[in-house]
């Protein structure tokens, strides 16, 4: 930690690290797998109640966006959420936490999985309601506007939100008045259980952009580099004025829409043919190739995350459940008179 | 000053808007044309077009639009031009609004107002005339007022662009040209969750929201029995100190209702007031309100479906003679 960096929330320090080093990158990528697969673990264990939705597949897209924005801009993601808040900083012990219902968690544990914020990096709370976000990120983005702010609001949902009318309304109100947010979509060729194609009426999500004379860009989702790369476009393009983006990556998730979903719909082949385009072996390879990182040093950094983790893990465990009297906290916000 | 209800809204924003910088005015129609009731009166001219803003037809976008800029540091009012375009929208408020300050475990405020127009009397038909404040009763999260004339509107409105939270207020169409006196000024906020009396009396509690109010007092001022007349002005926090302590004095409770009379404002007001004040009551307490069925257009038709001064002198007169409740004017249609 840099003597800057002093009284700084964790998760903005997490952010900045992102921001910095491509084996931070890779390094976050490999944390929010891990994370993800413990909470599947300590569901099957039946440790957690409720359901949860894991992104095991979709990491490069997150970190990619997390990498190319600052911790002032304001992020809208989903309910599919624990890869999204990791790469923009949030801890595992918090998302561990809430996930478990504990004290620890950002919600003090009444929140749940699906809820999931971080005012320190910009993390809007997680919409649990398929497409709730975008027009909320459009209001985000006003508000950098209207105060003539270079920050940038940045929307993620999945393919099957792009069938609700708040998608159509915020996409179309944001190129009216040219607002500085960028759309990132994140194809993964499912909505809930049904394939794309039983569900839309384009294949690639992108060209809905001209429908509302917007930019867009198609980009390959396992790919973080390229990730990154067309969301710093759309970033810079909005933080100069240019409006609005929508960016489509092509992405997968490895897992069922929810906890109790086996993906029986799945085409013969397909899981296979993406695992092997794995977003965090493909940079992995890519590090080691390039000499920036060994192949000791990757093995050391899988031992040390999953350590990191199961830490994390002992720590929430140790954490009380949330308190009656907090059912009663911060229903509204109080106001002086 | 004398001040129609919608120049008082006008006022009471433009005010605010002067007050604090990061107060923003958008809606349908409500910019370039002052707003479809006029109640955006020389915002654009004096604020400019980037605080003021007309929107496209996408309630959706621009309540979540509301939400989204009220989190992240202004305060956005946002226009619904009549209470039923809500409908396509309604996520953003009760999902959406409402809970993004619990969903932050406190972090992320909502400062937001939501003003829509309501209610019947100007034959706008079944889907233009409802007052469907009971959609958003009981959404923990969110407040929600409803303004009788221009000093409530007034007073209201500002109140509620300086609440950290989401506000809904509601607006009786009917009112917007009708004039009152208003004194611009901090002493005319009223405070939500406050209620006023504006008739005091001995034998009745009439409990008014919206446009009723003017009824109940047309009613009681002209009636054999001393009513006190309560003006709720809050449904979302109510004052029950006030309503219950005038049930106290009078022993009598009317509730004067332009919804239809299932699940409509009053019975929340009737169950609270029925235990706390149970053994004060010397007669069952009474909702007087619309018949349930969709608001008819004709002009003799959609008069009958909103309770009348007649009518609610009638009703209230049998009710303090016979110490029971009155059947409705419906009753022999149902």
């Amino acid at each position: 930690m840099t003597e800057s960096m002093a009284g700084v929330p964790r998760s903005t320090q997490r952010r900045h690290e992102l921001n910095e080093s491509r084996v931070a990158r890779l390094e976050r990528m490999m944390e929010i797998r891990l994370v993800e697969d413990r909470i599947q673990d300590l569901f099957a264990q039946g440790l957690v109640s409720g359901t949860t939705h894991t992104s095991q597949g979709q990491e490069a897209v997150a970190v990619g966006l997390a990498a190319a924005t600052r911790a002032t801009d304001f992020v809208c993601c989903t309910y599919r959420g624990h890869g999204h808040a990791l790469a923009l900083g949030m801890t595992p012990d918090v998302v561990l936490g809430e996930v478990l219902g504990r004290q620890i968690g950002c919600m003090g544990g009444l929140g749940g999985s699906m809820h999931l914020s971080d005012p320190d990096v910009g993390l809007l709370p997680t919409f649990a309601i398929v497409g709730a976000g975008i027009p909320v990120a459009v209001g985000a983005a006003l508000q950098f506007a209207t105060r003539r702010s270079d920050g940038v609001a940045l929307s993620l949902f999945g393919d099957g939100a792009t069938n609700i009318g708040a998608f159509h309304e915020g996409l179309n109100m944001a190129a009216v008045w040219n607002l500085p947010v960028v759309f990132v979509c994140e194809n993964n060729l499912y909505g809930e259980y049904s394939p794309l194609e039983t569900t839309t009426a384009v294949s690639d999500i992108a060209t809905r952009a001209t429908s509302y004379a917007m930019a867009a860009d198609v980009v390959d989702g396992q790919d973080v580099e390229a990730v990154q790369a067309a969301v710093t476009r759309a970033v810079e393009r909005a933080r100069g004025g240019g409006g609005p983006t929508l960016v489509e990556a092509k992405t997968y998730r490895y897992v069922g829409h929810s906890r109790s979903d086996k993906a029986p719909y799945r085409k013969e082949g397909e899981l296979d043919e993406w695992l092997a385009r794995d977003p965090i072996e493909l940079f992995a390879q890519k590090l080691l190739a390039s000499g920036e990182l060994s192949a000791s040093a990757l093995d050391e950094m899988r031992r040390h995350q999953s350590h990191l983790i199961d830490e994390a893990q002992e720590q929430v465990l140790a954490s009380p459940t949330g308190t009656i009297a907090q059912m009663f906290d911060n229903v509204f916000a109080p106001t002086p008179s | 000053m004398r001040l129609r209800m919608n120049q008082a809204i006008s006022l009471a924003i433009s005010e605010e808007m002067a007050r604090d910088e990061n107060v923003i005015v958008f809606g349908e129609d409500v910019a370039v044309a002052e707003g479809p009731f006029k109640t955006s009166e020389g915002l654009l001219t004096t604020f400019g077009p980037d605080r003021v803003r007309d929107t496209p037809i996408s309630e959706t976008a621009f309540l979540g639009a509301a939400v989204g800029a009220a989190m992240t540091g202004l305060r956005p009012v946002a226009e619904i031009m009549f209470i039923e375009f809500v409908g396509v929208a309604f996520d953003q408020m009760v999902t959406e609004a409402a809970l993004m300050h619990y969903m932050s475990g406190g972090r992320y405020d909502v400062p937001m107002v939501m003003r829509a127009s309501v209610g019947s009397g100007l034959g706008f038909g079944c889907q233009h005339s409802q007052t469907l404040e009971r959609w958003m009763l009981g959404t923990p999260g969110l407040k929600l007022a409803v303004a009788s004339g221009a000093r409530s509107a007034y007073g209201l409105t500002k109140a509620a662009i300086r609440d950290n939270n989401p506000v809904v207020i509601l607006e009786p169409r009917a009112l917007y040209g009708q004039r009152e006196n208003v004194e611009p000024g901090e002493e005319s906020i009223i405070a939500l969750g406050t209620a006023q009396t504006p008739r005091a009396g001995s034998d009745v509690t009439i409990v008014a929201l919206g446009q009723t109010v003017n009824v109940a007092l047309e009613a009681a001022d002209t009636a054999p029995w001393s009513a006190e007349v309560i003006d709720l002005l809050s449904l979302m926090p109510w004052d029950r100190a006030t309503v219950i302590d005038s049930v106290r004095r009078t022993g009598h409770l009317v509730l004067v209702e332009e919804n239809q009379r299932t699940g409509g404002w009053g019975t929340e007001i009737a169950s609270v007031v029925g235990s706390a004040c149970f053994s004060d009551l010397r007669a069952p307490i009474h909702r007087i309100t619309a018949p349930d069925v969709p608001v008819p257009y004709g002009p003799d038709l959609e008069k009958r479906f909103l309770p009348s001064a007649d009518y609610v002198r009638e009703q209230v007169g049998a009710l303090l003679t016979t110490k029971t409740t009155p059947s409705p004017w419906w009753e022999e249609f149902v």
